[in-house]
């Protein structure tokens, strides 16, 4: 009984804080700027990297690298919409809003609020996701096509990965929870740090041999892995020794361990925020 | 007020409001590091997709100096075009407006603070970057390299100023307005490539924003072997095209501030919070 109470204030805050979240994200522009906000940023990420290409790489955008490049690039959009953007519904709930402290006085699952939020982003970064692959595909020429598609690999890659990524966000979340000044550069670090490390951009033997090694201890390697794989059907040479299935499995594993975690660090920083006062911390910074 | 009073009033303004950011802004000790080691981070990034496509070495130094360059792009959206949306927030800038100086004042003293807070990061990025990836630079000629690294901080923040006051009307779409601003312009100025791959009309449209021809003017000066064939215009017409957009975005700043405040005081925008 109670549990079935608990899930129904969990699905009902989901949903409420979903709607909530599209409204923060959309609502201060009309439909039609919006849609060019959300696309203007993640499509100029995308170009410097064709542009860099272009310049100095022998064949331009033929190198073989670019294909894998151009997906990791892309699929990272989410790294940073669903990861930062919910530790920052704490920041922006608690210091420009004012309403953290009644989000935690209402009958509301702190968890389910949090992921709602972050779905608001996540279906931004989607849309710019898909749009951005059509011009690699029809533009670019990148080989990504219904040919070479692996749907189920593509599907579970995202479902899993933005289950982790939501996890990454809460624990991140409780990090913001308890810091003041410092903690607008907390989600824009770690995403850059995992940009850096995790071999979007370059193939992961580009990095010193250390820091490869730290890399390869990052879920989202294997993650970004299995889209290239899904979208373009190459395997990338450092990992082509594991199979699709392993790879699933990495990232279903270390979700799960993710999550364990994410959820301990968050109650715990919840604990010391509500001893300390700072759930309604004004920093004015 | 006596003339004299009115410009001792001015430069005090000017000195009390850059004081925060010169001296204030450094205590905090967590934003000295991550505002050097954010833009290190995207540095480093860049730095390797160079080498993993086998690039000549000064495009190393184009990156380093296109992410320290990209700090004074970021200080202006951040701190300067959106200053005014924040000082609205927190609840200052009802106390700007009815204290007896001039509002130009307090845009001077932000861009010096910032100028001089910024300056401290890029050197800081320039030069871990610089040891890190082993990049060599050649300076050919010290006074108009100054001259141009100057020239495009005046105009850039002249700028920054002329849009602080469009901000001045705006609510959230502040923060997304600047937001929006930062990856389009690191492509179309060539934070991380030579402007001239855009193509001669889109380089010339990004001419607009001053970081584009400074940074191009900066890279002939200090990589010319390797700009020979990349440079959009030569240095010296870039120098005196970035002192004719400085003096164009002071002007423009001055009469923007008076509009836009005229402005939001009729629409009663200047205490509006959390919109």
């Amino acid at each position: 009984m109670r549990s079935g109470r608990g899930l129904e204030e969990a699905v009902r805050s989901f949903r409420v804080a979903t709607w909530l979240g599209w409204q923060i994200e959309s609502n201060w522009a009309d439909p039609f700027v919006f849609a060019i906000y959300s696309l203007v940023k993640p499509l100029a990420g995308a170009l410097i990297l064709v542009f860099m290409y272009a310049v100095i790489a022998k064949g331009g955008l033929a190198s073989p690298l670019f294909p894998g490049v151009f997906v990791g690039n892309v699929v990272f959009i989410y790294v940073p919409a669903v990861l930062a953007g919910i530790s920052w519904t704490i920041i922006d709930d608690r210091e420009h809003y004012g309403m953290l402290k009644y989000v935690y006085t209402a009958p509301v699952s702190v968890f389910a609020y949090l992921v709602g939020r972050g779905v608001a982003k996540a279906a931004v970064a989607t849309v710019a996701v898909v749009i951005t692959l059509l011009l690699g595909a029809f533009a670019l020429r990148v080989p990504i096509g219904l040919g070479v598609l692996d749907g189920p690999l593509a599907a579970g890659a995202l479902v899993c990965g933005c289950v982790m990524l939501a996890f990454f966000g809460i624990l991140l979340g409780g990090v913001t929870l308890v810091t003041a000044r410092h903690n607008y550069g907390v989600g824009e670090a770690v995403a850059g740090g995992l940009y850096l490390l995790c071999g979007v951009v370059f193939p992961l033997d580009t990095l010193p041999s250390w820091l490869g090694i730290v890399g390869r201890a990052i879920p989202i390697t294997y993650w970004i892995e299995a889209f290239r794989r899904a979208l373009l059907g190459t395997r990338t040479p450092a990992f082509e020794g594991l199979s699709n299935g392993v790879l699933l499995a990495v990232i279903v594993g270390s979700t799960i361990v993710l999550a364990g975690l994410a959820v301990v660090v968050f109650r715990i920083a919840e604990r010391r925020a509500r001893a300390r006062g700072l759930l309604d911390m004004q920093t004015m910074y | 007020m006596t003339g004299r009073s009115k410009w001792t009033t001015f430069w005090r303004t000017v000195r009390g409001r850059a004081y925060p950011r010169v001296i204030g802004a450094q205590r905090e000790k967590s934003w000295v590091f991550f505002e050097i080691f954010l833009p290190l981070l995207q540095v480093t990034a860049y730095v390797f997709i160079y080498r993993a496509i086998q690039a000549p070495p000064e495009f190393l130094g184009f990156v380093v100096l296109g992410g320290a360059m990209s700090a004074y792009w970021l200080n202006v959206l951040w701190s300067m075009a959106s200053q005014l949306y924040w000082e609205k927030e927190t609840g200052n800038l009802e106390l700007y407006v009815v204290a007896p100086t001039s509002r130009m004042a307090i845009l001077l003293g932000m861009a010096l603070g910032g100028m001089f807070q910024t300056t401290l990061r890029a050197a800081a990025i320039i030069t871990i970057g610089a040891l890190l990836f082993r990049v060599s630079m050649t300076v050919t000629n010290i006074p108009v390299l100054l001259g141009v690294f100057l020239t495009t901080l005046v105009a850039l923040y002249g700028l920054g100023m002329m849009l602080s006051s469009l901000f001045l009307l705006f609510g959230r779409e502040a923060w997304h307005f600047s937001n929006l601003l930062q990856e389009p312009v690191s492509l179309v100025s060539g934070f991380y490539f030579p402007v001239r791959a855009l193509g001669q009309l889109v380089a010339a449209a990004a001419s607009v924003l001053p970081i584009t021809l400074g940074l191009d003017a900066m890279r002939q000066l200090l990589f010319p072997s390797m700009m020979t064939s990349l440079r959009f215009l030569s240095a010296e017409v870039e120098l005196a095209i970035l002192v004719g957009a400085s003096v164009l975005f002071l002007f423009l700043a001055h009469r923007a501030l008076s509009y836009f405040e005229k402005l939001a005081r009729r629409e009663g925008r200047l205490t509006v919070r959390g919109q």
